[in-house]
């Protein structure tokens, strides 16, 4: 050792170095005044082999994980243009009742040229994932899929006036255009994904309801209203059992309910008083508290 | 079918797998409780009079590990085997504990890393997912890291004991660990913030080292100088 000699003083030196790594967190530091001891980059690569066992099995392990976290981003990606595409249709849904649009069959058609997209996004999932276990990338196509359920589930409501079934949007999920020819998917869709994607539903069908009252139609608020209660009770009688994501969305269900709910006891109490084209003013003030003296004759 | 028949079905289907999770978590707590002894076995090694008695804590240490076999072996029989990562987050962590136990074992009986395979054959259960109920590569890493934890810590109370020379060995087969995952790309999850720790534990073990060559209480092998 080259700092042989007074005793007190070598600890005092190394007493005070201790202090200065655990200010800077710096070993290094010390270490360069004592060449006998190895910096710690010297000491790895003299005693590590970038052969040994350890280092070949982490190589192995690096290529699984990367395999893994590319395929997940590939998954992600397809579910966020799946989420796009199914949005946009939702957008297109909307105006299928609105007097701008010529028909609503040239709306259905286009929607369903869109789905059909969809579909094929949700093919090449399918194809990612064949082999794997669908649980273990879950979380990235989940939201795209949801979103999915929701714009078929609307465009089925639309068409049929009734809920498309889990089974149903299984089916379909293929994009050929013959039904005959239709393959079912090795991927299905989840029912707690349809739970989640029917829940998101309920919103667009409020805003179905607001904006086809805004229209002067006072039939499908009425069909609407029911519809929702129907949905509203499923969630009720499923309550907890299903997982959290769920049940908080039941809170959101509510309000929507509640929405369309207040919308037709409007449409009831006061809907012979308003001229069709001021019920959308009504309907937008509906948040604010009521004059009791408005509309008495 | 209507509304109401719906989710009539989908009830069913939420009640089953309920079920399903309240015999996976039994069975759980039946494993956590195992590795509580196993730890408790192996914790011991940490106490000055715990030195010598290694060999036969490894031994009993690897007695439980058949009641851990037998466990893990009725935990598969809980689920269908394709839906493994369906309920995995309810044994992930008792998972990665268990690993932790036998890679500790395994390092107190012959200073290596236990390999996956050796832990996946120690636990009874696969390595491929396709073979059945396995070991999955992020719980073994969560697991060895661990393990990296509990080496800092014996290398500490290792000189306490007065053996100066396991903290040296402990800390190459520590850096050549740190070497290997260095090479992993890890997204920000949990198994990147558990391997974060390590650098703290490899500072912890060179300071031990550090503390020691500089009292000369331990000579730095003129072989490895020359490497």
């Amino acid at each position: 050792m080259s700092t042989k000699g007074n005793p007190f003083i070598i600890t005092h030196i190394i007493f005070c170095l201790n202090l200065v790594s655990r200010v800077d967190g710096g070993s290094r530091k010390r270490k360069q005044d004592f060449p006998q001891v190895q910096k710690p980059e010297d000491r790895q690569d003299s005693d590590v082999n970038s052969s040994s066992p350890v280092i070949t099995a982490f190589k192995t392990f690096q290529l699984e994980l990367d395999t893994r976290h590319d395929k997940y981003e590939r998954l992600v990606k397809l579910s966020r243009d799946i989420t796009i595409e199914s949005k946009r249709t939702i957008f297109l849904l909307h105006r299928v009742t609105s007097p701008s649009v010529p028909s609503a069959e040239e709306v259905l058609a286009e929607s369903d040229a869109k789905l059909d997209g969809v579909r094929q996004k949700i093919k090449q999932i399918a194809e990612e994932l064949q082999g794997e276990d669908l649980y273990q990338f879950h979380k990235a196509f989940t939201p795209g899929i949801q979103e999915y359920v929701e714009a078929v589930s609307f465009q089925h409501f639309i068409k049929h006036r009734t809920l498309i079934s889990l089974e149903d949007v299984n089916t379909r999920l293929d994009p050929s255009a013959e039904p005959q020819e239709r393959e079912v998917l090795a991927f299905q869709v989840t029912p707690i994904d349809y739970l989640l994607g029917v829940a998101d539903l309920t919103g667009e069908l409020m805003r179905m309801c607001i904006g086809s009252v805004g229209n002067g139609d006072i039939d499908t608020p009425f069909q609407l209203s029911q519809f929702l209660q129907q949905i509203h009770d499923g969630f009720s009688y499923i309550g907890n059992t299903g997982p959290y994501e769920v049940s908080k969305k039941l809170h959101t269900l509510r309000q929507s309910l509640a929405k369309v709910e207040d919308a037709c006891y409007t449409l009831r109490v006061r809907g012979s008083e308003i001229p069709k084209h001021m019920l959308a003013d009504v309907f937008a003030g509906r948040a604010m508290p009521m004059d009791p003296d408005e509309g008495v004759a | 079918m209507s509304v109401t028949e719906m989710f009539s079905n989908i009830q069913v289907f939420l009640c089953a797998d309920q079920d399903i999770r309240e015999d996976i978590r039994k069975v759980v707590q039946g494993l956590e409780q195992t590795a509580r002894e196993i730890l408790t076995v192996l914790q011991s090694v940490h106490q000055p009079s715990g030195f010598k008695e290694i060999p036969s804590k490894c031994f009993r240490a690897r007695e439980l590990f058949c009641l851990v076999r037998s466990q893990i072996g009725d935990l598969k029989t809980k689920f269908p085997v394709e839906q493994y990562y369906r309920f995995h987050e309810h044994w992930r962590f008792v998972l990665q504990r268990v690993t932790f136990l036998a890679a500790f074992v395994v390092y107190l009986e012959s200073e290596t890393l236990v390999t996956r395979e050796e832990v996946a054959e120690i636990l009874g259960i696969e390595v491929e997912r396709e073979k059945g109920f396995h070991l999955d590569v992020e719980d073994y890493l969560a697991g060895v890291l661990i393990m990296a934890s509990e080496l800092s810590r014996l290398a500490v109370n290792s000189v306490t004991a007065g053996d100066y020379s396991r903290p040296l060995r402990i800390s190459n087969f520590i850096n050549e660990l740190d070497s290997g995952f260095r090479l992993l790309n890890l997204k920000n999850d949990p198994l990147r913030k558990r391997y974060d720790g390590l650098k703290y534990d490899v500072k912890k073990i060179e300071e031990v080292v550090y503390d020691l060559s500089i009292r000369g209480l331990t000579k730095v092998p003129e072989a490895d100088k020359d490497k």
